[in-house]
């Protein structure tokens, strides 16, 4: 027992010691940029022009990588479609006591009701803000879903509309979709942004579709995470 | 202040490593959980000294917020059907 613990205690701290070399040769050879790469420089000079965005991340996700957006997007869909998939198999009876939770504290209760608000408002900022501000639909829905989980947690017994989650997500993820197609049509490209016009620099509403595009984003992201939190909540051991 | 950006990360990351050694070492599963969740905390903070707001973001809610409560939630389920089954 003992000698087969030391060998993989061994093997273990012989792949340490590789990942760190690895790290090591990495950070050793690291030298920061004196400039700004030709694809950086480009998104640094011509972000604000081309799409009226004062974020340049938010400019590359929706815009210039608009196209891996939409599968990271379809990725965690996938994902929260597996997952109801696989917890669907064993699911808690209608008006059952699903996670059999002790129901909840009165400060929980308390403070979901005055938090709630709050942080589903905060979400939406985020996300609408995501041209000007940092973040964007990422965050914000993932902030929205913090919200759906901190209810879940203080109500275990309540039933959200599975129909309404679902609906959100499918409809924000089609018209998703759409918007990028009429980027083809009365724009550049796919997802091409100029597809409304871009406003004034820093306003709200400017950048084109963007804060469209990342509102959509959000609720889909909100609704794909709230959906996972819902399988997992309404499952039941058999 | 050219030398405080690097202190601060410095900082974090020995911070990160504490909290990384916590989560390792504790007894219980509750603390090994919140030092997780405070590993992704100080990654985020790094994250914003690197000038990196959105990536901080991002790691905040779902890194520090989101996986840790979804850690909590799980071990209260497992603790409550484990009790039914005594």
């Amino acid at each position: 027992m003992t000698t087969k613990f030391t060998t993989r205690s061994f093997v273990a701290l012989v792949l340490l010691a590789l990942l760190g070399v690895a790290f090591w040769t990495l950070a050793a050879g690291y030298t920061p940029d004196a400039e700004l790469n030709r694809t950086a420089a480009y998104y640094a000079e011509n972000t604000a022009r081309e799409t009226g965005a004062q974020n340049i991340v938010t400019a590359i996700i929706v815009t210039y990588r608009g196209l891996d957006t939409l599968g990271e997007v379809t990725v965690l869909f996938l994902t929260a479609a597996i997952v109801a998939l696989v917890l669907g198999q064993s699911k808690a009876p209608r008006g059952g006591s699903g996670s059999g939770f002790l129901p909840s504290g009165e400060l929980l209760q308390t403070g979901t009701k005055m938090l709630l608000p709050i942080i589903m408002l905060f979400g939406a900022y985020v996300f609408v803000n995501g041209h000007l501000t940092p973040g964007g639909g990422f965050q914000g829905g993932a902030i929205l879903a913090s919200g759906i989980l901190l209810l879940l947690l203080a109500e275990p017994k309540r039933r959200f509309g599975h129909a309404l989650i679902s609906r959100v997500e499918s409809v924000s993820g089609l018209v998703y979709v759409l918007i990028g197609i009429a980027g083809i049509v009365l724009a550049g490209g796919f997802l091409d942004n100029r597809i409304l016009p871009l406003g004034t620099f820093g306003a709200l509403l400017s950048a084109g579709a963007i804060p469209l595009i990342y509102t959509l984003i959000g609720l889909k992201v909100g609704a794909e995470f709230s959906s996972i939190l819902e399988s997992l909540e309404e499952t039941e051991d058999a | 202040m050219t030398l405080l950006a690097p202190l601060a990360a410095a900082g974090f990351g020995l911070a990160m490593i504490g909290a990384a050694l916590m989560a390792l070492r504790a007894r219980s599963t509750a603390v090994a959980v919140l030092a997780a969740g405070l590993v992704s905390l100080f990654a985020s903070v790094l994250f914003l000294i690197l000038a990196a707001p959105d990536v901080a973001m991002t790691e905040a809610a779902i890194g520090s917020g989101l996986t840790t409560f979804l850690f909590f939630y799980v071990l209260g389920r497992i603790r409550r059907e484990g009790y039914d089954d005594d």
